[in-house]
This record gives C-alpha cells, structure tokens and sequence, in this order.
C-alpha cells in the first residue's frame, strides 16, 4: 500500500510541476468546445441542445489525448523498469497511475464543465445533468485509455495511435453520458435508466482496464 | 543464497541474443559479464531483472525470501537512470525508496555515501550526468535488496565516484548480497567471476 | 555560472525599487478620482440603469488585454533580433498580467450581457475576439510552463506571439464575418460616438488608472521574474559544486 500510495504521490507532484499536464486537459477541452460554435453557428437555441454533446465530446478528446504521455515517459526514463520490478501487484501499480491521471486531468474537466457550459448557454439542469454524468463518465474515459496507452508503449509508437485505439471502445460511455444528460434536459426515458447503465459501464472499465493495461505491459517486455 | 541459471536462451526481435548460458551465484560473489559489443550482456541482466522473456531454460533462488520472485528481491540499475527531471534530488530518492521498499528508507544516508547530501532540494533536471547516475545508486543504499543487477554502472562516473562505488559493492558483497555486473572495464573488486558471452 | 549576464537586470531592478512606491501612489490616486468619477458623476444609462457603469472595468481592461499582447510582441522582437535578457523577462510576465486583464473584460462582459441579453454568454463578434484573445494568453502561457529552460522557452514564445499578433486582426475581422452572417444587425452596439462627456471624461480616467495598474504590476512581476532566474543560476551553480 506504502509503495502504490508513494506512485499515486508522485505522479500527482510530477502532474502539477513544470512541464506536467495537469491543466493541459482543461485548456484544450476550452478550446475544442469555444471551436464549435463557430462551425455551427451562434445559434444559442441550436447550442443550447446540443451543448451536452459537445461537451461530451470535448470531455472524450481531452482526456483521451493527455493519456499518450501516461506510461510513455515512464518507459523513456527507465522508470517503467523499476516500477515492473515493484512487490506491488503490476496491476494495482497501473491503477494507481489511473487514479493519479483522473485526479490531475478528469477532475479538472468536470470542475470546468459547467463554466463552458454558459458558453454554449446550457439551462441549469442541464449543467448540472452534464456536471454529475462526467464525475461519473471520465473515469471509464481513463481506464479504457489506459489500456490504449499501455499497448503504445509495447509498441513503441505514439502520438495518435492510442485514441485510434480507443476511441471506438468508448463508444458506450459516449452514448450513455450523453443520454443521460439528454434526458436529465428533455426526457424521454428518465435520468436514472442512461445513468444506471453509466455507472455500471464506469465500474466496469475500472475493474477490466488496469487488468489489461498490465497484460499489455507485461507483453510488451523488451 | 543463490541464483543459478541453466541454459538460458534469449531471443529478441526474431534474432537469437545469446543460449546455453550458464552461472551460479551465492551471496557475497560477483560475477562480471563481458563480451564485446551486441554479445547480449545488458539482455542477460534484463532477462534476470524480469524485464525479458526468457526464451528456454531456467532461472533458481535458493533461500532469500520464498514469497518473492528474483525481480522483486533485484535492485537493476540501467543505462536510464529512472529520474524525474521536475522532481529533486530528495523526492527522486524519496519516491523510489518508497515504491521499491517496505520498510523505513535511509534516504539521507544514501545520499550521503553518494556525495549528494548538500543539495536534496534541487531538482534532478540541474544534475550532470554523473550526478544523475549518482543518485540513481543511492537508490542501491536506500532500500536493501540483496541482488544487484549492474548494467555498466560505472559509466559517466569521474574517479572518486568510481572509488565510492566500489566501496558500496564491497559492503554490499560483506553483508551478504550478491552482485551481477554488465562491464567492460575492471570492477574494482577481488575474487571476481567472469561470464564471457558472444565470441569475443 | 554567467553572473554578468545579471548585471544589467539588476540595474533594472534598482530601477524599478525606486519607481514602485510613486507608481504605487499614482494608481491608487486614480483609481479614486476614477471611481469618484465612475459611480458618482457619470448618468445612469436610460434603458439599462446602473448597469452601465460595468462599462468602467469593462472597456478599460479590454484595452489593456490588447495592450498586454502589443507589448508582449514588441518584446517578442526584442528576444529575437537583439536577444536581451529583459526582453525575455519583459515577455513572460506580461502573459499572465493580460490574460487577467482579458478575463476580467470576459467576467465583466458576461455580467454586463445577462441583465442586457437575457444570458450570460452570446457569440457576440467583440466578446467572442476577447475569448480568442484569452485563449492565446493561455497558450502563451502553457508554454513558458511546459519548457524549464527560459532562454528555450522565450525563442519559442516570442515566435508563438508574433504569429498571433500577426493574427489577431485577421482572427477578428473572421469573427466579425462570421458572427454578421449569421445575426444581422440584431447585434447590440456599444459604444460607438454616441459617448456624452460625462461618460467620456470618467471612461478616460479609469483607462489610465488600469493602465497604471498594468505597469505597477507588470514592473513588480519583472523583478519577482528577474530574481527567480537569478535564484536558478545560483542553484544550478550549487549543483555544479556539489561533488564528493
């Protein structure tokens, strides 16, 4: 416990110093979702209904693009090596560095996501439907991503490979945030039944994600 | 105790590495590996650390703690020194020390048996190379693991760090740990074993 | 490690210990006339109220957010053709003095814009240039603090902030066309030369008073900069000596 506490520390540390991510995520999620309007226009009633989307979709992109560094800089430095050497269970070490990626990245996008959505002039239920679906959707976002980071490094590649690879398995988180911050908004189905599922799908990617971001690791070996 | 490999095989990339290799080592031994260049030195010890499939024959731990596996009782210290530019010296050390080990670190100590002690609060992206590699063998000093897989250690080091090195793997050697070292100068040590590997 | 490379910041630094404490006065004194002027002098709007004196933070800091980015590329030009260490130092601190500057003018716009539009936010053409403007800032900004070594990081910035300074009209004549199109002339003017003197003479008060402000803040970010640097050149000299 003492030595996945002190990776989940420093990641955390390194997130928030010179040269870390940390806000990274929150900047390009601003710039993606101020770029929209500008394709569909400043149509507030237009924006108002597709404002939980757009959000969503910044959300997916944001988080997903701040993942390719997670074990990529590890593994250049030879700290991947030593962490693989650990008494710590690869798997929990790999969810460590999750926890420590969704605190510095995915929280952040849930704090900023109500201010962007007065930019798309979003009603408040609205805000708070796309606020609460986040908290609740951003770490199945990390955890799907993880397994796409982990399979770069054994691949050595980066750059766009891991949302090529991921993207199309958060398609489920996509649909199901989205719907159910749709129907907090509108209806027709209630909140509780697209949320259900939500969190259902986060505890899933939970538990599934570290498992094989660890088995991609391991065989990525070299 | 006592690592012993049997015919051990190593393939990378579709290209045979290295087979047929052979070593025992008990505690307070060491064993240099040489070979000229390409002759699979630095994937021996990565196949040890567990860093490499092995491709057929055996690896065996007699005594040291039975629950851990050799990678979890290795300290390996590569041609990366592992170290976060953002963070400092002291932080480096603190983090491995606490990833790597279980119980209290002497992590003021390690720094000190390294010449590092004066500057803890500055971050690793002001250290030189030599100092890099420095603190990266603190590491070595703050958590106790009985083997040391050494990948060219001495390297980037300047003549008195070199001296302070081999005075730690001698206190190593004299309380019982067992070393394996990757190396094409001199260890420094007496009673060393040789493993050639390649044709050299 | 290159002390004499600190010699003419520190003489800036003289410089600027000196002028603080006058700048200092001078901003709070304008400041007081302005908002003497600002809440009781200037009329209320006829159709808005009280509301329109927002107008007095307003319009002031959408200058100095422009401003901010002037000077950054005036000095962007000085860290390329002349490479002075000032110029950096110059360059640096004034991202973040007007970024906040931008984002007050933001804050105070989407204040002003929910009595007066009905919601706090509208792609209106001059609020969504600000927005763009603060965006870049913010760029400008993840930059110095993404590369640690700020001789790299200042090459790098200043030819990020000339190109947007090269961009921002055509970014805001993009806005203008963009936002024309598609609400014609449903957009609410502000401004323009129908400003009574009443309003004009606190307006300009205010105005050099944020200004002032800009440079009493700018000046101390320089020297807080000026020492941080020196700071580093001393510890990378520590870690330099620190030898067994």
């Amino acid at each position: 416990m003492a030595a996945l506490s002190a990776l989940l520390r420093r990641d955390i540390r390194l997130a928030a110093r010179v040269g870390g991510g940390a806000l990274m995520g929150v900047l390009f999620f601003l710039i993606v979702v101020a770029m929209v309007p500008f394709a569909l226009g400043p149509d507030l009633a237009l924006l108002a209904r597709t404002g939980p989307a757009i959000l969503w979709v910044g959300a997916l992109l944001a988080s997903l693009l701040a993942l390719d560094r997670l074990f990529a800089a590890d593994h250049e430095d030879g700290s991947l090596d030593l962490i693989l050497m650990g008494r710590a269970p690869l798997e929990l070490a790999v969810a460590a560095k999750a926890l420590a990626h969704w605190l510095t990245t995915g929280v952040p996008l849930v704090i900023a996501a109500p201010l962007l959505g007065l930019f798309l002039n979003l009603a408040p239920a609205a805000i708070g439907a796309v606020a609460l679906t986040l908290l609740v959707g951003t770490p199945a976002l990390t955890c799907i991503g993880l397994i796409g980071a982990a399979l770069a490094v054994a691949l050595r590649r980066g750059g766009l490979l891991v949302p090529v690879l991921v993207l199309p398995l958060t398609v489920p988180v996509l649909i199901f945030g989205v719907a159910a911050s749709n129907a907090a908004l509108a209806g027709p189905v209630p909140f509780g039944t697209p949320f259900t599922v939500l969190v259902a799908l986060t505890l899933a990617s939970v538990v599934v994600g570290p498992f094989a971001a660890a088995a991609a690791l391991r065989h990525g070996l070299d | 105790m006592r690592v012993s490999a049997s015919n051990l095989a190593c393939v990378r990339g579709g290209r045979e590495i290295f087979r047929n290799v052979n070593f025992s080592l008990s505690s307070g031994q060491v064993l240099a590996v040489v070979g000229p260049n390409g002759a699979g030195k630095s994937s021996l010890l990565r196949v040890v650390a567990g860093l490499l499939r092995l491709e057929s024959g055996r690896l065996d731990l007699e005594g040291g703690d039975p629950e851990l596996t050799i990678p979890e009782q290795a300290h390996y210290l590569g041609h990366q020194d592992a170290l976060k530019a953002a963070l400092s010296v002291a932080e480096n050390l603190a983090f491995w020390a606490g990833y790597l080990g279980t119980g209290p670190a002497a992590g003021d100590e390690a720094l000190e048996a390294v010449g590092l002690a004066a500057i803890p609060d500055l971050p690793a992206g002001y250290l030189s190379a030599g100092q890099r590699r420095r603190l990266s063998i603190a590491r070595l000093v703050a958590v106790r693991r009985p083997i040391w897989l050494l990948d060219e250690a001495a390297a980037a080091l300047d003549q008195a760090a070199q001296v302070r090195l081999i005075d730690l793997m001698r206190a190593h050697l004299a309380s019982g740990g067992l070393i394996l070292a990757a190396t094409h100068a001199p260890l420094g040590l007496d009673g060393v074993q040789e493993l050639r590997l390649g044709n050299g | 490690m290159r002390l004499s490379e600190l010699a003419n910041p520190s003489r800036f630094n003289a410089l600027a210990e000196r002028l603080l404490p006058w700048l200092v006065v001078a901003t709070v004194l304008a400041f007081a006339l302005g908002l003497y002027q600002a809440l009781f002098v200037a009329p209320d709007d006829y159709q808005q109220g009280a509301t329109v004196k927002i107008m007095f933070i307003h319009v002031p800091s959408a200058w100095l957010g422009m401003l901010g980015w002037a000077l950054m590329a005036v000095a962007a030009l000085g860290t390329l053709v002349w490479r002075h260490p000032l110029a950096d130092v110059a360059m640096k601190t004034a991202a973040p003095i007007g970024a906040a500057f931008t984002l007050i003018c933001l804050v105070t716009g989407s204040l002003w814009g929910r009595p007066t539009w009905g919601t706090y936010w509208v792609w209106d053409a001059r609020l969504t240039s600000v927005l763009i403007l603060f965006l870049m800032y913010l760029g400008v900004i993840a930059l110095w603090r993404t590369v640690e070594d700020p001789s790299r990081a200042a090459r790098a910035a200043a030819i990020l902030t000339l190109v947007g300074a090269v961009n921002l009209p055509i970014i805001k004549f993009s806005v203008d066309w963009w936002n024309t199109l598609h609400q014609p002339a449903s957009v609410l003017r502000l401004g323009g030369s129908t400003i009574y003197p009443t309003i004009l003479t606190p307006l300009l008060i205010t105005a050099i008073a944020f200004t002032l402000l800009f440079v009493t803040l700018h000046l101390m970010a320089m020297r807080n900069e000026i020492l941080r640097r020196r700071v580093r050149t001393l510890r990378l000299m520590r870690a330099a000596a620190a030898n067994p």
